[in-house]
């Protein structure tokens, strides 16, 4: 049997901030009523993560919980854990209208860090970076140049970025090219 | 540029997050309908100078429908609202009123 690969095999570019692609992440796509009780339980039951407010994103250990639109969560796990925590959010939800989908090989996942990891996304996405506005603990799903991606960031120093794997590469070079040494704008520090 | 807020998501973000569809309000006339009405609902839309009723879609975001109230002219965006209603709401109704004395859009004033 072929082993999964990440998209770009961790591609990786140190600019004035370092650009890594991540590897494998577990993802699934969690779909239903975000209000009902039952959809709560089964979330912190599965995960461990409590449910997460509007364009929020919470982190338990090694899993989070994102809130990607009114009725959709992105759930987050080990990339092994992924069938197994399916299997669980199942049959916890068993007998809702739901709908839960693996969507681990469909996605890329990269990594930013340094200090002005701000400047990177603000170069390519039309979304206010000022600390003041987005935070740690806050997801935006927006445009990346000509590509749908969601951020976040884990610390002040440190931002994740998943978008389609379809487009990783064109992903990685967006970033690359933003992170180039002299291109610093210093705008966030 | 226009700058939009998405009621379902609350996020404000410029007119390239969002993708424009059409007039907002409209009355399907689908099968069983005659051809003027067909005809009607298909082609003739609203085309103002100024006050309009819009239809946008959070595209690179929560992947949400909703409507829009803004001004072609000016390009003021008066408010964003539910898609899930059949008008537009009274407070972006006055606020429209407070701007353009004696507006109107196709039923509403």
């Amino acid at each position: 049997m072929s082993s999964a690969v990440s998209a770009l095999g961790g591609a990786r570019y140190e600019g004035y901030v370092r650009v890594e692609e991540q590897g494998l992440r577990g993802m699934i796509t969690l779909r239903g009523d975000l209000n009902s009780a039952k959809m709560k339980k089964a979330v912190l039951d599965v995960t461990g993560v409590k449910l997460p407010k509007q364009r929020e994103i919470l982190h338990e250990g090694d899993k989070a919980v994102a809130w990607m639109s009114p009725d959709e969560l992105l759930v987050m796990v080990p990339y092994d854990a992924v069938s197994e925590t399916l299997a669980s959010l199942e049959k916890a939800l068993k007998g809702n209208h739901f709908l839960a989908v693996i969507v681990s090989d469909a996605r890329a996942v990269f990594c930013l860090s340094g200090d002005d990891v701000r400047e990177i996304v603000a170069k390519l996405c039309p979304v206010d970076m000022a600390p003041t506005t987005f935070a740690p603990g806050q997801i935006r799903r927006t445009r990346m140049a000509q590509i749908a991606a969601a951020f976040w960031m884990t610390s002040e120093k440190q931002i994740e970025i998943v978008c389609f794997r379809s487009v990783a590469q064109y992903a990685f070079d967006l970033l690359k090219d933003a992170a180039e040494p002299r291109g610093e704008v210093g705008a966030f520090l | 540029m226009l700058i939009l807020e998405c009621p379902c998501c609350g996020v404000t973000g410029e007119e390239t997050e969002f993708a424009g569809g059409g007039e907002a309000h409209l009355k399907r006339f689908g099968p069983g309908s005659s051809d003027d009405e067909f005809h009607t609902y298909l082609f003739a839309k609203e085309n103002p100078k100024g006050v309009h009723f819009e239809r946008w879609r959070h595209a690179n975001g929560c992947g949400k429908w909703f409507l829009a109230a803004r001004n072609t002219m000016t390009l003021e965006v008066y408010g964003t609202y539910s898609a899930q209603t059949y008008e537009p709401p009274q407070d972006i109704k006055d606020k429209i009123s407070a701007k353009v004395p004696g507006w109107s859009w196709r039923e509403f004033s």
